[in-house]
């Protein structure tokens, strides 16, 4: 058997900066002072912030040891379902950091950041082009907030036509954050059940669409990692009611450039900059949820708006059923920069990108559905969603699965979720990984599934080979210490 | 997760398709959930649960138990006002885990309609339902 990634080497342990500091160090050296002293206002004198006195070297050493603690998609497989961890090309970082763009200052008069505005524009241009929805805003901070964008425009168009729905569809197999969304713009969310082949039937949306609901929030694939093949016909019933479709775009990254969101009836989708176009996630930096919508939404969007005009790139308030602003000057600024660089990359490979993404999926679902039950058995999208069914027997569950993949060197898949699957192990390999890494993540997952059979109590210590081992997290839920 | 033989299904309790149980006190139902659901769930971190005075129809979600792996809704078995609500699972939820019939019940209610006891199953009827 060949050596798996998964070992133990020597691993730093690392005090907190309060406890490393010693009085008098420091990283940097003031000038000698060159002008009369002068007494402070009194006002603004007080006890300064307690900041431990640090060397660059204890500062840098410090930072070092901890990302060597850490598991990120530079370091191995992170198959995150419904998370997309897809590699961030270092391209990204490089164009996000050139002077021009990171130095930039928000307040700049608009005729000295025309180079930034610019890429703000052309973004929208091509998520419209991507998504077939032609309007766009870049300010949502990340998904939830672009949910919760979608929620008040659907709000702001009902309220337009003098109407005022409160109740929102929202299937069993949404992300959490859509039903949270929807309740912080005030709907009542209704839950409408997957049928036994994983989707919604137009019949069940039909009993429950009525002129007192804004509309449903679909996220297509769903969290089972299958496409919303009636999605076209739920459109057409939710609209006959004058409710409007939102789409929540998180799995977008299994079909970008393949499917014309407008085409499928979507009248808002968000994107996740931070998952389908490989900006940093997950800890690694503010993330960016940007909405699409269409014509008949357009006014509604948050201002300001990057407009071209006359050849000239200008940022407008005129706009007056806007909802107004949902974040600080434009969004998170340097993230577009991230994505932008990725689209240009790509091009039309990011066609391709989908397509691998897609195929790499049903690679590990073919490939693994000899050792795991398989609660819906298709065809899938970019991810494939397995249970702990078969492993019960052997005492140990999901959670002991998860924990010994670690072992093994890959991150967890996501766990217990989707809700509608008891036990569920969500996979995502992504477009990243080739088929070397997909082999070795089965190869993987087949010892761990012997292991469960000849010695369960492997998995139930795991993880063995981290420096910090299983974490009690009923205590940490239970009886949070929070102290740093 | 256990087997079912290895579960606790007490003889003196009522069973509903929620996993909730129901035993009589005298004219009071006390309410909380199955060792099968406990143990779905796994380790329990939070309860929530409705106040005192507060009426629901049977059915009705009264609160939600959240464990290390999810949030789970809580649904009545029988209607009724709620006279009484278990103040100990507020900083001792693991009492639904390991007393899930006596020191992790959960409410106190007086029914609205005693015949709604009928429609709950005993130990037979909800072991059978469990074996699916």
């Amino acid at each position: 058997m060949k050596e798996g990634v998964g070992t133990t080497g020597l691993i730093l342990n690392e005090p907190f900066l309060w406890e490393k500091g010693k009085k008098g160090r420091m990283g940097f050296s003031l000038p000698n002072n060159d002008v009369p002293s002068s007494p402070l206002v009194a006002e603004l004198l007080g006890e300064g912030p307690d900041f431990p006195d640090l060397s660059e070297v204890d500062v840098v050493r410090h930072y070092t040891r901890l990302s060597t603690w850490n598991f990120g998609v530079d370091s191995g497989m992170y198959p995150l379902g419904s998370c997309t961890m897809k590699y961030n090309p270092k391209t990204n970082e490089r164009q996000a950091s050139l002077p021009g763009l990171a130095q930039a200052h928000p307040l700049l008069p608009t005729e000295l950041a025309q180079g930034a505005l610019k890429i703000m524009f052309d973004l929208q241009e091509h998520l419209a082009e991507i998504t077939g929805l032609p309007a766009v805003s870049l300010q949502p901070a990340a998904g939830a907030q672009g949910e919760l964008t979608g929620m008040l425009l659907f709000y702001a168009f009902h309220m337009m036509n003098k109407e005022r729905r409160t109740k929102i569809l929202i299937p069993d197999t949404a992300h959490g954050t859509n039903p949270a969304s929807a309740a912080l713009c005030g709907f009542r969310s209704v839950p409408v059940a997957s049928n036994a082949q994983g989707v919604l039937a137009p019949d069940d949306v039909e009993a429950l669409m009525d002129e007192d609901t804004a509309g449903i929030m679909v996220t297509n694939p769903n969290t089972l990692g299958l496409f919303e093949e009636h999605i076209k016909q739920i459109s057409e019933i939710v609209h006959t009611k004058g409710g409007l479709v939102y789409a929540d775009g998180a799995n977008m990254n299994a079909v970008m450039g393949m499917v014309n969101m407008a085409d499928l009836g979507v009248d808002v989708l968000h994107l996740n900059l931070h998952k389908t176009f490989s900006t940093p996630h997950g800890g690694g930096g503010p993330g960016s949820g940007p909405v699409c919508v269409t014509k008949k939404l357009e006014p509604f969007l948050p201002v300001p708006r990057v407009m071209h005009v006359k050849n000239r790139y200008e940022l407008s308030y005129d706009f007056p059923e806007s909802i107004g602003k949902v974040h600080a000057f434009y969004g998170n600024f340097g993230i577009q920069i991230r994505a932008y660089s990725y689209i240009l990359s790509m091009g039309d490979q990011l066609k391709t990108a989908s397509q691998l993404a897609v195929l790499n999926a049903n690679y590990l679902k073919e490939s693994l559905r000899d050792i795991f039950h398989l609660p819906y058995d298709k065809p899938c999208m970019h991810e494939c969603v397995f249970t702990d069914k078969h492993q019960q027997a052997f005492k140990v569950s999901t959670l002991d699965i998860a924990k010994r993949l670690i072992d093994y060197g890959f991150h967890p898949p996501t766990i217990y979720f989707p809700l509608v699957v008891q036990g569920a192990l969500m996979m995502e390999p992504t477009e990243t990984e080739s088929k070397e890494n997909l082999d070795d993540f089965i190869e993987a997952l087949r010892q761990i599934v012997q292991e469960a059979k000849d010695n369960p109590e492997l998995l139930l210590q795991a993880p063995i080979k981290t420096k910090v081992r299983r974490l009690d997290e009923t205590m940490a839920a239970r009886k949070p210490c929070l102290a740093g | 997760m256990k087997e079912l033989s290895e579960l606790n299904f007490p003889d003196d309790v009522m069973y509903s398709d929620d996993h909730e149980w129901t035993k009589m006190e005298n004219d009071e139902a006390v309410i909380g959930i199955s060792d099968y659901a406990q143990d779905q769930l796994g380790d329990i971190v939070f309860v929530e649960l409705p106040q005192v005075g507060e009426t629901f129809e049977k059915g009705a979600e009264f609160g939600t138990v959240e464990s290390v792996k999810a949030v789970s809704e809580l649904f009545l078995p029988v209607g009724g006002e709620i006279i009484a609500v278990n103040d100990a699972l507020e900083d001792t939820p693991e009492l639904v885990n390991n007393e899930p019939y006596t020191g992790g019940w959960m409410l106190r209610i007086k029914l609205s309609d005693k015949s709604e006891l009928d429609q709950l199953m005993n130990k037979s009827a909800y072991l059978e339902s469990l074996k699916g």
